[in-house]
């Protein structure tokens, strides 16, 4: 396809260059880290600031209690681990130390979704969205493309909160211009239409606009929302493209329970009822293989997305 | 009774302190209904060493950044917490009987956004520590000398966190950071040793880097020996084993499991209340 000849941009350098670009302007940045110096990219960071990169070890409950502590002694900590440890193992610590005890930390799930794709389940981190996504005040975030990865360390580096970047390792094309502004809790519309909205964020989101072109080829105008942040909810914008299109497609590197599609279908049962379609893992621990293509598998290659789309039109009427 | 310096009650003021704390904390619980008056009576006497004679902290600033960090991991014993905190001034003592109300700041574990003094929301058991091990690495950070104390459970060491915890502590040399364990020998169902043995926990901590010091955790005097000589060892994380008997100071709950949260009838109260005016 098209896209797989454009440049691809590992979204984990743009975290990596980001970070150090702020550890740089802000002595109190620091990165917190579960051995993961290499996965993280975090050994630029080690090599400028070696007291500065607090390596826990393979221990994933004290290195966010750790983060939790190091904030309340006036550190800006980003605490960095491969997404299904950092979640899954760590999930009490992100609730009772970072969420509950409003305290700010900026937790960073590298390599999210199936980009340990080949090795199993135990590896994929495809229910995140739904573990950290009920957490109040904690801000879920998952840019699409390097600079949005950028901006999204920028804010939350340079704002008070609690944050979750979830991170992906799988290589995706530039989608926004250098000057994007980078707003969470706001979807950015990347292609206007009116016959029907794809939603996506992260390693979905050029996979939607990709199917978006392939329905344009046949007349349908598909408008794509990128949305990056997944709580809180653009819910202004769920409701616009039901009122607008009457009838939205959600993709998103995760299970169709509890995720982005979840968060939107909440907002349309409430607000706008239309017809929606939830794209994701299918309630299943997932076969092994590339992300890429376990993406494909489960039915998000951008002619499987514009295939769905299709059939959502046909329930619209 | 009068002191030579009010900012440093001796030993024997401390203790009559701790009783005053124990009859509030025990007439708090009572009028509330609920609370877990075993591991409060055990950790009272640490936690009332640590507030009026150790700890660096200003009730009317309770976030100065300068100030030492207190975390209270063993958090299902917040009433003491907030007992010891209205007597030193971070809370008007006219806030207690709003324990475990409804919408109350004091909630059955201290909660940092509705308490001045609480430094971490704490009540699953393990998460104390490896937050006093982040603080304490800010400060080592920052180049600066505030310090952090950290008061966990006995039975609450086999959460496994602890000990990941404990590792990171001793690895970079976290000497500002110092652990208290309420070493009551009692958990929630059983003792401790029948339940999931901790061993010698004088080796254990001993194993994994830290300076160790033992104390009887109910001896103000000794308590303020161990707590005015810190760190034990330079370079190394502290822990204090302060033995303790959980229920201390009332003759019919002392060293009883099931007094973990119980609460007393009127004539147990009253009893109670008799023995904390006379006791030691």
């Amino acid at each position: 396809m098209k896209e797989a000849t454009k440049t691809l941009h590992d979204c984990r350098d743009a975290f990596a260059r980001e970070l150090e670009c702020r550890a740089e302007a802000d002595d109190r940045v620091v990165a917190v880290c579960n051995d993961s110096v290499g996965s993280s990219k975090l050994t630029g960071f080690r090599d400028r600031w070696p007291e500065r990169l607090v390596n826990v070890g393979i221990a994933e409950q004290n290195l966010v209690g750790v983060g939790a502590g190091l904030a309340n002694g006036g550190c800006i900590p980003f605490v960095c681990a491969a997404s299904c440890f950092l979640t899954g193992r760590a999930l009490e610590q992100i609730k009772a130390d970072v969420a509950y005890s409003e305290v700010d930390v900026k937790l960073c799930g590298i390599s999210s979704g199936m980009a340990y794709g080949e090795l199993g389940p135990t590896h994929h981190s495809v229910e995140d969205y739904a573990w950290l996504r009920v957490l109040p005040g904690l801000t879920v975030i998952a840019p699409a493309d390097p600079v949005e990865t950028r901006e999204a360390v920028r804010y939350a580096a340079l704002h008070p909160g609690r944050f979750f970047l979830r991170l992906s390792r799988v290589g995706v094309p530039a989608l926004f211009p250098e000057d994007h502004e980078f707003v969470p809790g706001r979807a950015d519309r990347l292609r206007e239409g009116g016959d029907l909205t794809l939603i996506a964020n992260g390693t979905l989101t050029w996979r939607a606009l990709a199917a978006a072109e392939l329905l344009a080829g046949e007349g349908v105008e598909a408008r794509v929302l990128n949305m990056a942040t997944v709580a809180p909810l653009d819910r202004a914008a769920v409701v616009a493209a039901a009122r607008e299109t009457g009838a939205l497609l959600t993709c998103e590197e995760h299970s169709v329970h509890g995720g982005l599609g979840s968060a939107v279908a909440e907002v349309v049962v409430e607000e706008v009822p239309v017809p929606m379609r939830i794209l994701g893992v299918p309630g299943v621990f997932a076969i092994t293989g590339s992300a890429n293509a376990l993406l494909d598998h489960y039915g998000m290659a951008p002619a499987a997305i514009a295939e769905a789309g299709r059939e959502l039109l046909r329930r619209k009427g | 009774m009068q002191t030579q310096d009010p900012e440093k009650p001796t030993a024997a003021e401390l203790a009559e302190l701790s009783r005053r704390i124990r009859r509030l904390d025990l007439e708090t619980v009572y009028r509330a209904g609920a609370g877990h008056l075993g591991g409060e009576m055990s950790v009272l006497d640490l936690l009332t060493v640590l507030y009026f004679r150790v700890l660096r902290v200003w009730p009317e600033r309770p976030a100065d950044p300068r100030r030492d960090r207190l975390v209270l991991s063993k958090g299902h014993t917040a009433c003491a917490l907030y007992c010891v905190l209205a007597e030193r001034g971070f809370l008007g003592r006219e806030t207690l009987p709003g324990f475990l109300g409804f919408d109350s700041p004091l909630n059955g574990h201290p909660n940092r956004v509705k308490v001045p003094g609480v430094e971490t929301n704490t009540g699953p058991l393990g998460h104390g520590l490896p937050v006093g091990v982040g603080m304490a690495k800010a400060a080592q950070l920052a180049g600066a000398d505030w310090r952090t104390f950290v008061v966990c459970g006995d039975g609450e060491l086999q959460e496994g966190s602890n000990w990941e915890a404990a590792m990171a502590a001793a690895h970079h040399g976290l000497d500002g950071l110092t652990l208290l364990v309420d070493l009551n020998g009692l958990q929630q169902g059983a003792r401790v040793e029948e339940t999931n043995h901790l061993g010698s926990l004088e080796e254990k901590f001993t194993a994994f880097g830290w300076a160790v010091r033992e104390v009887d955790g109910h001896d103000h005097g000794a308590l303020l020996e161990v707590l005015e000589d810190l760190p034990a060892e330079r370079g190394s994380p502290t822990c204090i084993l302060a033995h303790t008997r959980k229920g201390r100071g009332i003759s019919f709950m002392e060293d009883r499991v099931e007094w973990h949260h119980k609460v007393p009838s009127r004539e147990q109260y009253e009893q109670a209340m008799a023995e904390l005016e006379t006791g030691s």
